[in-house]
Order: structure tokens, then sequence, then C-alpha cells
């Protein structure tokens, strides 16, 4: 067997490209004849769109023609589709405004593209946008989450009254009267008000798009920045360019992060697209950092009020959500989706509790739109279910460790159905707590606020048990609940005649590292050398119909496919290999690479049988068609549900309200594991993120809908110096629904994090009287929770 | 960005003349700040006048009680100066701690001063030090040169060559940075000079100031528990979303306290 398989932490095959300054992303994609888009958007959060008034801009050295919401009108675009529908509690359908690709009528958030110039060169195209002339007629704007939908809030779309998306129950009726009678029963209850601020993402790479259209073969190509290149096809073929699909390649080449974010179609695609089709000439768009800032879709942005029951003993019997969530001024491609069946679904959390229900009000605002952002909805329902069981636990008097495991869903109780649809198929939770527990030194904690407290410094200790559900699936009870496309993913195993393998998937790399995982499940199941094993990703002339890469889903359902389609070239290969052998197909075996008559020394390697295939001088070509390469689709017939236990230990200077991370324990369970190294680094990855969220990160719109944080110089990330060093671990627990046994680990720990952090900043300031503070938790927040304690 | 002319300076006087003969000119020292401002078009000079092959304008050196700092010298090199560190080394300090290593090995000390950020931290060692500006011109005194939000007492065509700093008998620098910029939300520079104690103050108002009841205060006692009471006023400091008024004169004083501490050794 050669190294590599299942179970090993090799390096990175990509790295070496993307460390030696060879990777290849979009904008390096030139080509004969280029032209550039530069966007002009609105400086307004909301303001009626008068004349847009484009005759000096055209004038202008280099520029080729500028396009403007009524020429797109005139040519027949679509508006950017939404990909999820959901139903309010009256039955009626979301509010589903039409999303323009530039704006028509009204701008209603400030980056919404009001004109698009293309020039020869990007500062020609720059420079001419200066000269565009736009009435603008500013409006009272509604920008604020809470405050959205009261009645005298700006209305920002004619056909939402009150900016009201959508107004959700979940799961129903008959839910919401047993939570009743659970908090009428009650011998305890814990309460909070919490907000889940909205947070950019932010990629290495910008966004950025080349379109070339070629007339002759009426065949647009539509190299950009995406997660799933099928999906972006589908899209903005289907719904927005009527471009047929079998007219229209999708490239994603290398792209540098996307976190959820480079899912979506985006306006400036389309926009290029529909320029080069227009101009027979491609036409190129590389977003700037503050484009990003404003355009590149946001994540979260909840209020939300949060009430948890309990029995006597500490036993949840009743939880109770109203959250209002922030879609921004459109509907991206899956906003609905995010705060309704990726987050109500998520309230049982690790528990038992068996009432649950909750409204959850969809609004529209004069700021960027939303969409899936790093775990997209399951953060927001871990925080507020791990921030209300540690106020529970200071209700009642009981520990927030023993709490937890009172409530725990037994590992003998698999598979678990809650009450929030969700079936849990497997978990060991009070496994992984205990060893967070030691492995975090939970018992030293008093000495280690000793010699804080002896340092002038208040030391907090926080936990969060986070589940998560990943690969979402199947279709079929997806597209019930609202889904506009499937959940499947694609996989084609194509061995070449001289034994090497090129793997095709419908998924997509941008940092994940399946070019390595990928492989490795070749190398470990056919025996091919590592090395010898390609993995093709993010074109759609070249890979078969996959969904893409968002939701932690690659492995688990995408890993998944490609393991089928090894079992059907070992079938294949089994049937040449007995033709090969002179034996029974029954009487061959398969194993590491090689093919053997049962009992006996007789084998041959599947590279001979590769090369047999495609040169069949010597094949039962009557009965079997030469080649060995076989595709498989996977629709896995549940999602699967990693979890984990997270420590996190805080220092806070009570004079200044600084807070840092001392310490942070990860225990996570994320089923079986291909590449361990690579699972560390995703959990790094989200952890640091998830600590971004709980301490730094945060949009700040003002009242009319301007955005604050518009660079890295007002907008926080984590950095090397501001997260610890991780102390990880795991355990294994396999996921039954899927051959690998895998689950997603790319957003856990940006699920997990934010509760643990806070958790352990109000464990801190718990002496001073302070239980709740909200994210992010910035040095004046602690301050000022500190000084109003003090006055009361 | 737009367009504009590059001219690289072979003197001071090539330099002022450069910039005065031209539309819009101006200085290019590190260019920390003219650089990304142009790059988002928000400025517009005609030329820019690069001072990096002007002759004696850079270098570091310390004689008697004075360190001389040549105004094209790099962040960075006030940060290694062996000779910094031992004559003042909250000056060597806070060299090192202004934004990140690029920004350390292009920016400044000529640029920072004469771009005046409020944040900025240089302005706070200038005053807090008691140092002299020396121009092409004049010397100004560093008391005089700050005047007001990305206002200095420069006039057209006057170029920063150097800044005298007279060695204190202690002195610290505490900056509470902003979290994304690094810039001082609040910064204070304390220093036991021959003149008396300095507290100057950056980040926290529209330009550095001096807080002149705790130079008193630290004149009677040079500890901590001098200042540590002292409040200052908000109504002249900045508040935006990372800090308010309150919170930047809370700052203050902790800052304050603990620079003073730190002078203390």
């Amino acid at each position: 067997m050669p190294e590599g398989g299942i179970g090993a932490s090799v390096k990175r095959k990509e790295d070496f490209r993307f460390l030696t300054g060879r990777g290849a992303y979009t904008d390096d994609e030139v080509r004969a004849g280029q032209l550039h888009a530069h966007m002009l958007r609105s400086p307004h959060g909301h303001a009626a769109l008068g004349s847009v008034d484009t005759s000096k801009a055209e004038a202008a050295p280099g520029v080729v023609c500028v396009l403007t919401g009524p020429d797109a009108d005139a040519d027949g675009l679509g508006g950017l589709p939404c990909g999820w529908g959901i139903t309010s509690k009256d039955g009626t359908p979301m509010v589903e405004p039409k999303w323009p690709v530039i704006a028509q009528g009204k701008v209603r958030y400030v980056g919404e593209i009001v004109a698009t110039v293309i020039a020869e060169t990007a500062e020609q195209a720059a420079d001419a946008a200066e000269l565009v002339e736009v009435d603008y007629r500013p409006l009272d704007a509604a920008a604020v989450t809470e405050t959205a939908h009261r009645d005298g809030a700006a209305q920002i779309h004619e056909e939402a009254p009150n900016n009201l998306c959508f107004d959700w129950d979940f799961p129903g009726e008959e839910a919401a009267e047993a939570v009743d009678a659970a908090f009428e029963a009650a011998a305890h209850t814990a309460r909070l008000e919490l907000v889940n601020q909205r947070i950019i993402p932010h990629s290495m790479e910008p966004r950025a798009a080349v379109a070339e259209y070629d007339k002759g073969e009426e065949k647009l190509t539509l190299y950009c920045t995406a997660q799933a290149a099928h999906a972006m096809r589908l899209l903005l073929g289907a719904f927005v360019l009527n471009q047929p699909e079998h007219k229209f390649r999708v490239v994603a080449p290398d792209v540098g992060g996307g976190f959820g974010s480079k899912v979506a179609p985006y306006a400036e695609y389309a926009i290029i697209c529909w320029a080069s089709r227009k101009l027979e000439r491609p036409v190129r768009w590389l977003g700037q950092r503050t484009e990003c800032f404003v355009t590149d879709a946001h994540g979260r942005d909840h209020v939300t009020e949060v009430e948890l029951a309990l029995d006597a003993e500490g036993k949840f019997t009743g939880l109770r959500v109203n959250t209002v969530a922030n879609m921004g001024a459109y509907l991206s491609a899956f906003a609905p989706l995010i705060p309704t069946f990726l987050y109500a679904t998520l309230f049982a959390g690790q528990y038992t509790t068996p009432a649950i229900s909750c409204n959850v009000k969809a609004v529209f605002t004069n700021t960027s739109p939303v969409d899936a952002l790093r775990g997209a909805g399951r953060p927001e329902a871990t925080y507020l279910l791990e921030r209300v069981i540690d106020e529970a636990a200071r209700a009642t008097g009981i520990d927030p460790v023993e709490i937890r495991k009172r409530n725990f869903i037994a590992a003998d109780a698999f598979p678990y159905q809650t009450p929030v649809a969700l079936l849990y198929d497997s978990g060991s939770y009070e496994r992984a707590l205990d060893i967070a527990l030691e492995k975090s030194d939970w018992n030293g904690f008093a000495a280690r606020r000793s010699a804080s407290e002896a340092d002038g410094k208040l030391r907090g200790i926080g936990i969060a048990a986070p589940i998560e559900a990943t690969g979402a699936a199947p279709s079929a009870i997806a597209g019930q609940l609202g889904a506009r496309a499937g959940l499947y993913e694609s996989a084609q195993v194509r061995f070449n005649a001289t034994g090497t393998v090129t793997v095709f998937a419908g998924t997509h790399n941008h940092g994940q590292g399946h070019e390595t995982t990928f492989a490795q499940l070749v190398t470990d199941k056919l025996g091919v050398p590592l090395e010898n094993v390609e993995v093709v990703e993010g074109d759609t002339d070249r890979a078969v119909m996959g969904m893409g890469t968002y939701g932690s889903r690659s492995l688990s359902v995408g890993g998944s496919a490609i393991d089928r389609a090894m079992d059907k070239i070992i079938d294949k290969g089994k049937k040449i290999a007995s033709h090969l052998l002179e034996a029974s197909v029954d009487d061959i075996e398969f194993d590491s690479g090689t093919f053997t008559v049962s009992g006996t020394d007789r084998t041959i390697s599947i590279g001979e049988v590769a090369f047999a295939a495609y040169v069949p001088h010597n094949y039962p070509l009557e009965e079997l068609e030469p080649g060995l390469d076989e595709q498989a689709f996977f629709d896995p017939v549940n999602f699967n549900f990693p979890f984990a236990s997270y420590v996190c230990e805080v220092e806070v200077d009570p004079e200044t309200g600084s807070v840092s991370v001392e310490r942070f324990t990860a225990v996570d369970d994320v089923g079986n594991i291909v590449n361990p190294m690579i699972v560390e680094g995703q959990v790094h990855g989200g952890l640091a993120h998830g600590i971004g969220q709980a301490l730094m990160e945060g949009a700040v719109f003002d009242e009319n809908g301007q955005p604050l944080t518009g660079s890295l110089m007002d907008y926080t990330l984590p950095r090397a110096d501001t997260v610890p060093s991780f102390d990880l671990d795991h355990t294994v627990t396999p996921c039954p629904m899927n051959p690998l046994g895998a689950k997603g680990v790319g957003e856990i720990g940006a699920i997990g994090a934010p509760p643990a952090v806070v958790n352990a900043v109000v464990d801190a300031l718990r002496s001073h009287g302070v239980n709740h503070i909200d994210m992010p938790v910035t040095s004046e927040s602690v301050w000022q929770a500190l000084q109003s304690a003090k006055a009361s | 960005m737009y367009d504009f002319n590059y001219r690289k300076a072979s003197s001071v006087e090539d330099a002022v003349s450069a910039v005065t003969g031209a539309e819009d000119g101006r200085f290019l020292a590190g260019g920390m700040t003219i650089i990304p401002t142009i790059k988002q078009r928000l400025a517009n000079p005609s030329d820019l006048v690069d001072l990096a092959g002007v002759g004696g304008l850079t270098g570091i050196s310390v004689s008697g009680n004075t360190v001389e700092i040549g105004g094209m010298a790099r962040h960075a090199e006030v940060n290694a100066s062996s000779e910094v560190a031992a004559a003042i080394p909250a000056l060597a300090r806070l060299a090192g701690g202004i934004g990140d290593p690029q920004v350390r090995n292009r920016g400044t000390i000529g640029g920072s001063i004469a771009n005046n950020d409020p944040a900025a931290d240089y302005p706070a060692a200038v005053v807090g030090l008691g140092a002299t500006v020396r121009t092409n011109r004049r010397e100004i005194a560093g008391d005089d040169f700050f005047t007001g939000m990305f206002e200095t007492a420069l006039e057209p065509g006057e170029l920063v060559t150097g800044v005298s700093f007279p060695v204190p008998s202690k002195a610290a620098y505490m900056k509470f940075p902003n979290p994304a910029s690094r810039y001082a939300i609040v910064g204070v520079f304390v220093a036991a000079t021959s003149g008396g104690p300095r507290v100057a103050v950056t980040g926290a108002g529209p330009c550095v100031f001096r807080v002149a009841e705790m130079e008193q205060a630290l004149a009677g006692n040079f500890a901590p528990e001098a200042v540590a009471d002292i409040k200052i006023g908000d109504d002249d400091l900045n508040s935006d979303i990372h800090a308010s008024a309150e919170y930047r004169a809370h700052l203050v004083t902790v800052m304050a306290k603990r620079a003073v501490a730190q002078a203390n050794g």
C-alpha cells in the first residue's frame, strides 16, 4: 500500500504552487482585447434614483460603453435569484423583491451598482465613472435590525410592508403550546436578550471575474471566484442571462478563500457576462478591498430574545426563541435559509430539551445583503443556546459543567430525534466534554484566577458544547423545505491508460485542501500513489454537475461520491481482471491496488488492468466496454452532526476593559479523519474566526445606512497576536450516514468559539455583577459594563 | 489612483523648488498616508516629490544630551538604533510600536509629524520630550509645531529635515492601540525633562496635547499615584466607533499612570 492514505498527515499537494506564487487565480486570466469594468456604486443607503446621465462618461478616453439599469431591462436581463423560499406562519410565501443587477428607480444600500463603465483600461473606466451624473434624492433609511419592521420605519420595497420578508414559526403551533406549558410548569427560567452581530467576510483574494463570449460558438465563458461553479452557471444562466447551460462554461480556478461569501451569483459577474456578449470582447472586473466590504455578502445580524425553562433538577424543559434577522436590502441566494432551517433546527444542541419553538421575523434594511458566512445560522443558534445555559446555571446555582451533563443526549440514545426536525445519527457528548475539562485543567482554574487577581486582572473560564449539521441533505426533504437546488455531490474517477488517476469533483477547493484529501481517498482505496492522483474541480466543462463547496459538505458528500465512483472502478476492474487472469469474477478480490484470484498467488495490478482497459487487445469486448472511467452521484440520507466541547479562558484588565484569550482547548468530533493536519488547520481557522466574532469583528452602519467599518483600519480581524496557541484534541464517532464515516469540519470552530469566549468573559465579570455582554466584546464595552455594574 | 508626476529630488533645495513649482505638489517621504489616500482617489496631487534620494535627511546621532533624528529616518531604524535605545529607550520603543513591520520599514519621522494624524505616535514623543523640529528654514519648538488635526506650523515649501530630542532623565510611552489600525486610541508620553515633567497625549483629541495638571502633580511626586486620580475632561476629545470621549478620557489617566510606572522602571 502506498503511503498517504486515510489517516496520514501528508503535506498539502497544492501548497507548492500557492507558496511559490504559481497559483492561477481569476485575475491571472488575461485575454487578448480585454476590456475593464468599473462599477459606479451608490453612496447612499436609500435614495430615489432619477436620471443617470452617462453622456460625458461615454465620451471619455478609452470608454467603450456605459451600462445602466434601463439598459439591463432593454436587454432582458433577469434579477439575481434567490435559491431558497420560506413560507410565513400565515401560509404566504416570503416577499421576494426583484434584485436588479443595476439599480432601477431606487438605491437601497451603499455599494449598490448604479452604472458600469467598460473601458480599455481599468484606470480609464474608473476615471470615466466620475463623469457619470446621477440624480439621487436621498430618502430616510431603515438600517437598524431591531426597528426596521416597526411602524414608522422607512419602507424599502413597495411589496414588503413594514420591511417584512417573512414571519416564520417553527416547528409550529403544537410545539409552541408545549413550550408554553413547559414555562408554566418550570421551577426555574433563564432569559437573555442578545445580539449576534453582523460580520463581514474577508477572503485573501477579493472577488473577481473575467467573461469571454465567443460569437462563433455562441458560447460564454466566465472565470470567477466561485465556491460552486455549476450552481453559478445554473443561477446566472437560467435566471439572469438567459444563456443556455450547454453554451455557458463557468470556471472557478484557484480561489483565495470563500467562507460562504463566494457561493451566491453576484451582479458584477452577470454584468460583465452581459457586456462581453454585447461587445464581443472579453471583459474583466477585479473587486477592490473597499468594494468587498460593502458587496461581499455579510453574515449573521440577529437580535434575539431567548428563554429557557428548567425543572427543579435543572433539566431543560422548554426553549423559546424570538429573533429578528436582518436580510439586508435584497435577498441573496441563500439568505432566507440561514435564519430558518440552518438555525432553528439546531436549537436542541447537544441536549434533550423536549419542547422548542421559535419565531423569526426576517426584515429588509438599507444595508448590504447577507448570506452564508462560515457556520451560517448554526453559530447564531449555538450562541444563544450556550449563553442561555450559562445564564440558567447562574439562575439555578448549578455548575455550568454539571448543568450541561444533566441535559446531554446520552451516548446510547442515538439515533436521536430532536423536537426541531433533525435526527442525530451519532454522538458521545459527555466524553468530549470530559476530555476538554481534563486537557484544559478545569480543576486548576481557581489557582490561575488567584494568580491573575494578584496581578490586578480578572480571569474567567467558559465552556461551549456546539453541535452542527453539515452536508445538508437529502435533496428530497430540502426540496420540501424550500430548496430550489439539489444537495447531492458528484465525482468522476478516471484511470488514465498508464495507471495514473484524474478525479473530477463537483466541489471546489478554496483553502480546504481537497487536492490532497481527495487524492488520499484514492490512494487509500485504489492503492495508487498520491503523486499519481490529480483532482480537478471548479470547471463546468470538465467536472460533472456538482453543487460545490459550502456548509462543510465536501468530504462527507463529495468524498462519498468519489468513494462510490471508486466502487464502480473496482467492480469493473474485477471483470477485466477476471478475463486477464482467466478466473471467475466472483473469485477476484481487490486490495491495495492489486486484483487477486482468491486463494491463489495469481495477481494483476490495477495499473495493468487500466492499461488493458484502454489498450484492449486482450479484453472481453463482447461483454464489456473499454475504458476505466466511472462517475457517481451521492445524495446522503441525512445531514451529519459534528460536535465539540470547547473551554476558553480569558483575562480581563479591569482598568481598560481589555480582554485577552489566554487558553483555548478544543475537542472536536468530526467522525473519521482523512488528513489530521488539514483538520487541525480547519479547526484553527474556525476558532480564530469565532474569536474574531466574539471579541473584534462587527459591521457598523449609521442610521442612514452608511457603513462605518469600511476598511481594515476600522474593522478588526483576529491576528496571530490576538489568538492563543490552541490546544486541540478529538474523539472519533464515525458518521453512519456516509461510506467514509466523515463529518464536516470547516465551520465548527466558528460556531463554538463565540459562546465559549463570551461565557468566559461573563464568568470573569460575574463577581462585578455583569451577567451578559454583547459581541463584539470590545475593551470599551467591558469597561462600560463594569462602570454600569459599579453604578448600580 | 489618479495620474501624477513623480519626481525624485536630489537635494532639499531641489525638492522644495519642485514642490513649490508644481500646481499641487506634495513631498513624498515614506508615503504611508499619501499613497493609500491617492490609491483611494481621495487625494489628487499633481506632483509627488520623492525625498528618498536627498542627502542629509537620514541618519541618527546622539551628541551630548541630544538625540538627532533625520527627517527621513524610518521607524524601524529608530527602533533598532542602539544609540536611541541607550539615550531615550521610550523613543525606540515608541517607534517599534508604530503600525506593522511594513509601515515601520517605510514610514519616516518627518512624514509622520508633518502629517500630524491625531492618532499618530510620534507627536506624543515630540511634545512629551520637548523636542525641536528642524526644517529647511528654521527651528520650531515641539510645543508649537502641532497646530490642529492634520495641521502643523509648516508653511508651503517647508520641509522637516530632522528632529532634536533632548535626553530626559526618564520617560515612557504607553499606548492603548486601536485593535484594527493599531494607531493610538490613546497614547501618553511622560518624561522627566530638565524643564520639568511633561505629559503629552495623542489619539484622544484632535491634536496632541499636554496635561498641565498631571505635569504639576508629577513635579511634586513623579509616581503613578500622583496622576492616578487626575481625570481630564472629555468635552474636546474624539468619539468614534472605537471609543467614546468618556472612555478616552478614562484611558488617558490609566495610560499616564502606567507610563509613569514604566518610566520609573
